[in-house]
């Protein structure tokens, strides 16, 4: 009996992984479909519209191309690592997803079936940990290209991701303090029946909004692959899919950077004005994870529209604000933060 | 100093103020302005399912003329390719024999009509010169090739479809451009 019931579990986990792994996958496929799309409509253009209806099939086409493409490996790189970069960054962009609570609980088989692969008690500092091995794939991929473009791009990444994870853990340890917990489950439950916790943290928010471009790599923040600079950056010398997976981890760490965003911020699959207790469970379910999505659809152009719209910054500048103004920044709001909690703690009391 | 135009933009050097150099207002702004983008009419058309009207002087493509009967105009008289700039046009004169009077307008035709499109340079002086009104520029333009010498039109190219045998591709051919009135 209690094997059945780990069995089931097992089954239910596996399903689950698949299932997240595949969407992620796919969501970011649309995401290079979305971002073209965006661009041109942006720019007054119309953006892809050969390859099927709207040129819906235009990331399936891309692909195939990337695949088809010649696999080439430079003479003097380290082979090894050089197919470790690309494979690193991939890895660690669709890893995240793991903690992210994608719905409400469903009842299936008789069983409640929870929407989340992993309810890790630390949820945040795992998506740390993971986030903050993504330049890793870069920097390796950088080394070993043995290339002076690449190394630059790899420099850019790694000195880029130091000084933005900074500001971006003191933010968050201002959003723990508010909400005593680092499970990504348990915040999302506190904003369901409370207020959504972009409320009582709109600096942290918006410190962790841009610290999340930076870990990206987006415009403005995209000197590691800064074209016009470095040629391609840290993957000048990739071609074929291993590029492809540059790319794409690119468009998986937006989508999962917007999931955490729309987690830890923004109520997760919280439906706002609406008590999820009253109907029924699976429908609520779904409809949540429709909620998150759409949170996450919201995000994601958002990155789109900034990239369209704010030049790159220049190195020194890049360095000055992260440094210089958003480190102070998320310290003292974390000063603050601390201060009224303790005062609430006290009753509003000295 | 003097403004030599009332285009003239004064520069801004003041120090930027606190709300400017948080700089968070500008990319709002900037945002807005990207935003409003979307919902402007798009200047692109679908090319190639889609064309734009050419302007009525449009010169394109050469085409060589038939009267009403589908007959030839052309009698290789060899003004065109005098007055052809770009020495793009030969062509090789040959009489008509009995039994082609279907065929060619008048006695004299050209057995070889060739224009060498990458020397031509589409002045038109061609068609003004030509007595027979038998060569003028079309609508369309020459297309993309692999090789050069693909590009020098035989007659068969050039020949305008038979008015009566294939009225419509004729229709066409003739598209809506305005000949122009010859000066002398």
């Amino acid at each position: 009996m209690l094997l059945a019931i780990e069995l089931a579990l097992i089954v239910e986990k596996l399903v689950l992984i698949v299932i997240v792994v595949m969407a992620s996958l796919l969501i970011a496929m649309y995401a290079t479909y979305a971002e073209r799309k965006v661009a041109a409509v942006l720019q007054d253009r119309r953006g892809p519209n050969r390859a099927g209806p709207f040129g819906i099939l235009q990331p399936v086409a891309d692909g195939l191309k990337l695949f088809f493409k010649e696999e080439i490996i430079p003479n003097f790189s380290s082979k090894a690592l050089f197919i470790l970069g690309p494979s690193l960054a991939m890895l660690t962009a669709i890893m995240t997803g793991a903690v992210v609570p994608w719905g409400d609980k469903v009842h299936f088989f008789g069983r409640d079936i929870s929407l989340q692969i992993a309810d890790v008690n630390v949820g945040i500092l795992y998506v740390f940990a993971v986030v903050s091995m993504g330049v890793y794939g870069i920097m390796i991929g950088s080394w070993a290209s043995n290339n002076k473009y690449s190394l630059m791009g790899g420099l850019r990444a790694a000195s880029q991701i130091i000084s933005y994870e900074l500001a971006m853990g003191i933010s968050l340890i201002a959003l723990l303090m508010v909400t005593g917990t680092l499970s990504l489950k348990e915040m999302v439950l506190q904003q369901q029946t409370g207020l959504w916790n972009i409320v009582y943290q709109p600096l942290g928010f918006l410190i962790f909004l841009i610290c999340a471009f930076a870990e990206c790599n987006r415009t403005p923040f995209d000197l590691p692959e800064a074209e016009n600079e470095l040629i391609g950056g840290y993957h000048t010398e990739y071609s074929s899919m291993k590029l492809g997976f540059y790319l794409f981890s690119e468009y998986i760490n937006m989508f999962v950077s917007s999931v955490i965003m729309a987690t830890m911020f923004f109520g997760g699959y919280d439906i706002p004005f609406l008590n999820e207790a009253d109907y029924n469970q699976n429908w609520m379910a779904l409809f949540g994870i429709m909620m998150l999505m759409t949170k996450v659809v919201c995000f994601i152009f958002l990155f789109m529209w900034v990239r369209w719209t704010i030049p790159r910054f220049r190195y020194d500048q890049l360095m000055n604000l992260g440094w210089r103004v958003l480190i102070p920044l998320a310290l003292a709001n974390m000063l603050v933060t601390g201060a009224l909690v303790l005062l609430k703690q006290n009753n509003w009391h000295f | 100093m003097q403004a030599l135009t009332n285009r003239v933009k004064q520069v801004d050097r003041r120090e930027m103020s606190f709300l400017e150099r948080l700089y968070l207002v500008s990319i709002f702004k900037g945002m807005m302005i990207t935003f409003m983008h979307m919902f402007k009419k798009k200047p692109t058309i679908n090319y190639p399912e889609k064309t734009r009207p050419f302007s009525p002087v449009f010169r394109g493509l050469h085409i060589l003329n038939r009267d009403e009967e589908g007959r030839e105009n052309c009698t290789a008289c060899g003004l065109c390719a005098v007055a052809c700039p770009a020495e793009a046009i030969t062509m090789e004169a040959a009489e008509r024999q009995t039994g082609e009077e279907d065929l060619y307008r008048e006695e004299k035709y050209a057995a070889k009509y060739e224009i060498n499109m990458l020397r031509c340079i589409f002045c038109g002086l061609c068609e003004e010169a030509c007595p027979k009104d038998a060569i003028y520029l079309s609508e369309t333009f020459a297309p993309a090739d692999y090789q050069r010498k693909q590009f020098i039109y035989k007659k068969e190219e050039l020949l305008i479809p038979h008015p009566v045998k294939d009225a419509e591709a004729y229709k066409k051919a003739l598209g809506n451009r305005v000949k122009r009135e010859k000066t002398n």
